[in-house]
């Protein structure tokens, strides 16, 4: 039971050149899997196969397959997939579509298109809202929020969904260091008590340090490294493919230059 | 609906009087005026067309240049400003004590779609939406170096790069919506959970009755003629 994406390749509609080409992940119950890269490497790309709106609701063209628990995301339906995997896209605020007067009624949203009981609705929205600390702001305007809110906002109506995975893309590009903080933890906490899988594409390496599993690199569509997270963020690569090591990878390299003996571990 | 089916002053004039009698009791006075200033450049326009152009009219009252304000004109001029603003303020006091959100949740739970309520909810939204984009658009322009205040043309040519943009980025956030939307299981069949019920109490009810029975008998009495005697 896992999301696989098995050799996939992907072109969008109208275009001929892929934006993925060969990729093959494995996001897994309980596991938190983490995805660098550099800007354009293709990693909103690889959100959108692994929820199947690549290329079920957008077109575009794929070879390889996307399974979720073993079913074919080509074949299902959006509004299925949506019960088992939860996505967050980049654009935060465009993900807040409910119309609802207040951060409330918007995050449940969801539940309430899954004809969920109304007491499930209420247990599982408010859940949601304890999880990100969002209880100051549930009276407010979905559309009047910062940046950062709007993005835990669009996080806390993924979560009320109660989706067995989680897709997230970028989702704490706004967020200041507290609210990167709180959303790894959420994730975290939700992949070790929940089993939720984590799929989690980040520019902050510190982060993915500090909450994955495993973490993979992709440049130019293609995924060039793949390991245990302190492994492939410890690599001498990384700045070749456009990442920014983490802090303390930097640190440790910056005390072997001048001399200094860091030690073995990095983190 | 009364005041433009039964003829004559008395209909659209009671209609107009409990309209605003229910306006003042409903704290939404001074909010009502921009709608009447809205409706104002209409009832002038409806007021000058048929004092002055009413067909046939004979019984001229006096002259502007080669027009001729009559009588006749001016009495249908008047019933007709006093139907339209009777509707207008119907209109505006549903507007301002029905908050869209609670319409579009009890029509949900009457039985209404819910794409349609989703469209209801979400046009509504829209225009609010859109003139923040705009807004920001203006002044994303305007830090670059574009004129967009000052006279008349110089507002008009500030339009010009308003539109491109206001336009794009409103079809891209169209797709955009619409992969959140599938996201949250919009599509999902079945009947959406419905998040709270409001009173109804059985005098509300009885109202609502009353109220469209009543507008029936009205308009069935003054197809038969029976309300031919009032004024």
């Amino acid at each position: 039971m896992s999301i696989i994406l098995d050799d996939v390749t992907y072109a969008y509609a109208g275009t001929s050149k892929p934006v993925l080409r060969g990729v093959s992940l494995n996001i897994e119950p309980g596991k938190v899997l983490g995805v660098v890269g550099a800007n354009g490497a293709g990693k909103s790309t690889l959100c959108l196969c692994a929820v199947g709106i690549a290329p079920v609701a957008i077109g575009g063209k794929m070879s390889g397959q996307v399974t979720v628990d073993g079913t074919t995301t080509a074949g299902a339906a959006i509004h299925e997939l949506a019960q088992r995997v939860g996505v967050l896209f980049q654009e935060s605020q465009t993900q807040l579509v409910s119309g609802a007067p207040s951060v409330w009624e918007e995050i449940a949203f969801g539940p309430r298109n899954l004809s969920l009981p109304h007491d499930e609705v209420v247990t599982r929205t408010w859940a949601a809202i304890d999880a990100l600390s969002l209880v100051d702001i549930v009276e407010r305007d979905p559309h009047r929020l910062s940046g950062g809110q709007a993005q835990l906002v669009a996080l806390a109506a993924v979560l009320a969904l109660g989706p067995r995975y989680l897709v997230l893309d970028e989702p704490t590009s706004q967020l200041d260091p507290l609210g990167t903080k709180l959303v790894g933890r959420t994730l975290a906490r939700a992949a070790r008590e929940t089993g939720v899988g984590v799929l989690i594409v980040e520019h902050k390496t510190d982060l993915l340090a500090q909450h994955c599993d495993e973490v993979a690199v992709i440049s130019a569509g293609t995924i060039v490294a793949h390991g245990p997270a302190m492994e492939v963020l410890g690599s001498e690569s990384l700045p070749d493919w456009g990442v920014a090591p983490p802090a303390a990878v930097s640190l440790r390299r910056a005390a072997g230059a001048a001399g200094l003996d860091w030690g073995e571990a990095w983190t | 609906m009364i005041a433009f089916a039964v003829r004559g002053w008395t209909a659209p004039l009671v209609v107009l009087v409990v309209m605003l009698a229910l306006v003042v009791w409903a704290g939404v006075f001074r909010r009502y005026l921009p709608y009447l200033a809205a409706t104002a450049l209409l009832l002038v326009s409806i007021m000058l067309v048929n004092t002055f152009l009413y067909p046939d009219a004979t019984d001229v009252l006096f002259s502007v240049g080669p027009f001729n304000a009559t009588g006749t004109g001016l009495t249908a001029a008047s019933q007709a400003a006093l139907r339209v603003l009777a509707f207008a303020t119907s209109v505006a006091l549903f507007a301002l004590t029905t908050r869209t959100d609670e319409l579009v949740d009890d029509l949900e739970r009457r039985g209404l779609g819910r794409r349609a309520s989703f469209i209801i909810q979400t046009a509504i939204g829209t225009v609010p939406r859109l003139t923040e984009r705009a807004r920001e658009i203006t002044e994303s322009q305007r830090s670059r170096g574009l004129n967009t205040e000052g006279g008349l043309l110089a507002r008009v040519r500030g339009l010009v790069p308003l539109a491109g943009p206001l336009v794009l980025s409103s079809l891209t956030e169209v797709e955009q919506r619409t992969m959140a939307l599938e996201a949250r299981a919009f599509t999902a069949p079945g009947k959406r959970t419905v998040l709270r019920a409001y009173p109804d109490s059985g005098a509300q009810r009885a109202l609502r009755w009353l109220l469209f029975l009543g507008t029936i008998g009205l308009v069935a009495a003054e197809l038969a003629g029976l309300l031919a005697w009032l004024p």
